[in-house]
């Protein structure tokens, strides 16, 4: 209860409201504008974010990205144009009730999905995250080593499109995890004799040019400014919203725990939530006709899975250190800086700041809905920003914010050189997130795997000799063989049937 | 236009001059001094470091910030404050690392490439175990390691040749058994290994009592002795080594201010004195109390000569530990 009122006190101060207030606005602007993503506006947050108390950082970090989240829909809805990949998954459909005249309609009921998708991951957060943790209290390096190796596989089991692009661009994580003084045998590798790189590959200016750098080069190397808003209505926000959540309440709550499921898996965020949860809608609707023609059911799955996926990300990131997608693997390296090691003892000590984070992720998903009602009044401010001012405005923060977090011009030569590796990489399909998720984890894998090698005097068996860990071990392996007994499967089935085909 | 440009080349040298001769002393500090920390922010070292510069800031009447350069087991930290200005505007919080890690060959730097200024802190190593584990006290330990295999106990807290791994190192020498008796698995600090020790993947964490705190308090730890000369105020429950089994083994890490090589000797005069006024004020005092961290203060002198002493005690130790290259 003490912990709880230290909590309230660190968030209800003038400094973190007003944070709160400004990341909220941030928040929107980057989500409505096309073309920045939710992760951008977090790395470009963290070197701001390095300059302020812990909760106030992360009250930052929290308000923008789900407020981003569901920013995103805006231009959507009129343009055709997802401000986030998370909403992409249903932008046909919004975009098509816009053209009915329903575009604040539609967007209304997109905030009221976000705000409760983002409420119910939150509850998930509070109630499933402290008792995971007394699990995780448990865990040795075996079992971190099994979650880590999981969370990989994940990251490419379930990206979109090839999964040997997917599984490419983890290497490329995995090689820039390995630069630097390696903890285990305390030798130095790939430095160079650049004094900077003894620490490693710093993530966030990898971050910024991953996903800032990036898609910078990618707007100019498409040049798209010629957009208009077709469809500009004037219709009530608010006023069908009671109508569609009593007719859709099932969808809202599926479509939440779909994404707060997802959202915890590590490497899948709010855009694999989205378009895994509209699919699922779609399959179990009873109008399954209407969808693709201006139909609100998948926008209700849709858009509160993405939110809820923003908060369910959270869990593994706080209790075992793992990120649930690319913007708590920015949080991981902010809680660290802030002296708030993830894992399970970020629980034990006191001290209030998880409650405070708590509460901030209420807060967050709460002022969602006064700022976000401003931002539907007024779409047409973010959709008709001019781009080609912005842009150069981003490059000096990814420079700036290269530079702050360190003091040191490395950091800004490493987000140049990976944001134009990035550009390459994404320009020829490769998902970004595996990446990411194999430089923050990749450590973790390779200290885990030595430290128990050592301990267990080189006996692979001892990966499977506790209880946990042998049941995780199983899991990894599973998913592993889970592509080739899909395809035994199939060819089984398809075998059969020719058979019986044949037989008369 | 020739004219010209030698008055332009006139001026620029004159403004070169004067910046030169800008930082000579007598007005020192005259603009905002900072201070890098070689540790990860919100870390022990970290904390002491920004207290520290809070305090002097009281004293010296300009603002002091704390900048932390990260990574590379401290490398990177250290090597920054080297290679500063040596104009008392760049200072470092130098740590008992650049006693070990040259011997390591993990870096050029000793402590000859600083001017010291003051220590003002030193934890000593404690001996940490989990609290359902098999050891009841120090005695106990000692007797049980002594007699079974080499290898069958691990302990944790540093990186490899990090200052518990020394220190446990000299600790088993002064047992009388060889240094690497009980395995060390290298961590990357005394927090991820104790979390280890509660989930008993790890027998022994001989950091400082302080840093395993909260598992202490959450009585998922037990701190069987600390390597110091006399009873922590803050564990008052904790005994020495000489209590304990009757060594006088000491050892620990010692924290200091240091600048680059090269200071002039007046403004390290005013460091000295502003750093023992802010060493001895409450805000100080009070922190480190709260903290449960050790404090030791040492002059520019003293100070010089305890980064030599202690060069040559870990000099040894990681010869005989086999890291030394």
């Amino acid at each position: 209860m003490d912990a709880f009122l230290q909590g309230l006190a660190l968030v209800f101060n003038f400094q973190t409201l007003l944070v709160i207030a400004a990341a909220a606005v941030f928040g929107v602007f980057v989500g409505a504008v096309p073309g920045l993503t939710a992760t951008m506006a977090v790395a470009l947050l963290v070197p701001i974010t390095f300059y302020m108390d812990p909760t106030p950082a992360i009250a930052a970090i929290v308000t923008t990205s789900a407020m981003a989240i569901f920013a995103g829909d805006i231009p959507g809805t009129y343009l055709n144009i997802p401000g986030t990949p998370a909403s992409a998954a249903y932008v046909g459909e919004s975009h098509q009730l816009a053209r009915q005249g329903r575009a604040r309609e539609t967007l209304g009921t997109n905030l009221i999905c976000s705000m409760f998708g983002g409420l119910f991951g939150t509850l998930i957060l509070v109630f499933v995250s402290p008792s995971l943790a007394e699990v995780a209290l448990q865990f040795s390096s075996y079992e971190y080593f099994w979650l880590a190796l999981l969370g990989l596989s994940c990251s490419i089991f379930i990206s979109i499109g090839s999964k040997t692009k997917a599984f490419l661009s983890l290497l490329v994580g995995l090689l820039l995890s390995t630069v630097g003084l390696d903890m285990m045998s305390g030798a130095p590798r790939f430095t160079f004799g650049i004094p900077d790189l003894m620490a490693g590959v710093n993530f966030i200016p990898v971050m910024i040019g991953m996903f800032a750098l990036n898609e910078l080069m990618g707007f100019y190397g498409s040049r798209n400014e010629g957009r208009q808003v077709t469809a500009m209505h004037k219709d009530k926000v608010f006023t069908q919203v009671p109508r569609h959540l009593r007719r859709y309440w099932r969808n809202l709550l599926r479509g939440s725990s779909i994404g707060t499921l997802i959202g915890a898996l590590p490497g899948a965020g709010a855009d694999i939530a989205a378009w895994i949860s509209y699919a699922m809608g779609k399959s179990r609707s009873k109008n399954r006709d209407a969808y693709g023609t201006g139909h609100i059911e998948g926008i209700v799955d849709a858009s509160s899975a993405n939110n809820s996926g923003i908060s369910g990300a959270w869990v593994p990131a706080l209790v075992f250190g793992i990120p649930g997608d690319s913007i708590t693997a920015i949080v991981i390296g902010v809680l660290y800086m802030k002296g708030m090691n993830p894992g399970p003892t970020i629980f034990m000590e006191g001290g209030g700041l998880i409650y405070a984070l708590f509460i901030v992720f209420f807060i967050a998903n709460l002022i969602m809905l006064p700022i976000g009602y401003v931002a539907i009044r007024s779409a047409k401010v973010f959709i008709l920003t001019p781009r080609k001012i912005l842009m150069p405005i981003i490059l000096c923060f990814c420079i700036v914010g290269a530079f702050a977090i360190n003091n040191t011009i490395t950091d800004v030569w490493i987000m140049l050189i990976t944001g134009f590796g990035a550009f390459i990489l994404a320009r020829n399909d490769f998902p970004m997130a595996p990446a990411i998720l194999g430089l923050v984890l990749g450590t973790t894998l390779e200290n885990n795997f030595m430290s128990s090698m050592l301990k267990s005097n080189g006996d692979l068996l001892s990966f499977f000799s506790r209880p946990i860990s042998a049941g995780l071990g199983i899991m990894v392996i599973l998913i592993w063989l889970l592509p080739l007994l899909l395809r035994l499967y199939r060819h089984y089935r398809g075998t059969s049937r020719d058979h019986s085909a044949r037989t008369p | 236009m020739l004219k010209r440009h030698n008055k332009a080349l006139l001026a620029g040298t004159a403004v070169l001059l004067t910046t030169l001769a800008g930082p000579a002393l007598a007005d020192y500090p005259e603009k905002p001094i900072t201070i890098i920390v070689p540790w990860a922010a919100g870390g022990g070292t970290d904390a002491t470091a920004r207290t520290i510069a809070k305090a002097m800031e009281e004293q010296l009447g300009e603002t002091v910030n704390v900048v932390n350069r990260t990574g590379g087991s401290g490398v990177v930290g250290h090597s920054a404050i080297a290679r500063a200005t040596p104009d008392g505007y760049t200072l470092g919080l130098v740590t008992g690392e650049i006693n070990m890690m040259h011997w390591q060959g993990l870096t050029d730097l000793t402590y000859r490439d600083y001017t010291p200024i003051a220590q003002i802190n030193y934890d000593y190593a404690g001996v940490q175990v989990a609290a359902d584990g098999p050891f009841d006290d120090l005695k106990d330990l000692v007797k049980t390691v002594r007699e079974q295999p080499k290898g069958t106990y691990n302990a944790s807290g540093t990186g490899q040749g990090g200052v518990w791994h020394l220190a446990f190192a000299g600790f088993l020498m002064d047992q009388g058994m060889e240094p690497d008796r009980v395995t060390w698995i290298p961590s990357q600090g005394a927090a991820p290994a104790m979390t280890e020790l509660a989930a008993g993947g790890i027998d022994i964490v001989p950091s400082s009592v302080p840093e395993g705190r909260s598992m202490i308090e959450a009585g998922r730890a037990d701190s069987l002795a600390i390597m110091a000369p006399e009873r922590l105020d803050s564990f008052p429950n904790v005994p020495t080594v000489q209590e304990a089994i009757g060594s006088d083994y000491q050892i620990g890490e010692w924290r200091g201010i240091a600048g680059p090589k090269g200071m002039d000797p007046e403004v390290v005069a005013t460091l000295e004195d502003a750093l023992k006024a802010a060493y001895n004020s409450d805000t100080y005092q009070g922190f480190m109390a709260k903290q449960g961290f050790g404090t030791e203060w040492r002059n520019a002198e003293d100070f010089a000569q305890l980064m030599a002493d202690m060069d040559e005690r870990f000099g040894k130790i990681v010869e005989q530990v086999g890291l030394a290259k």
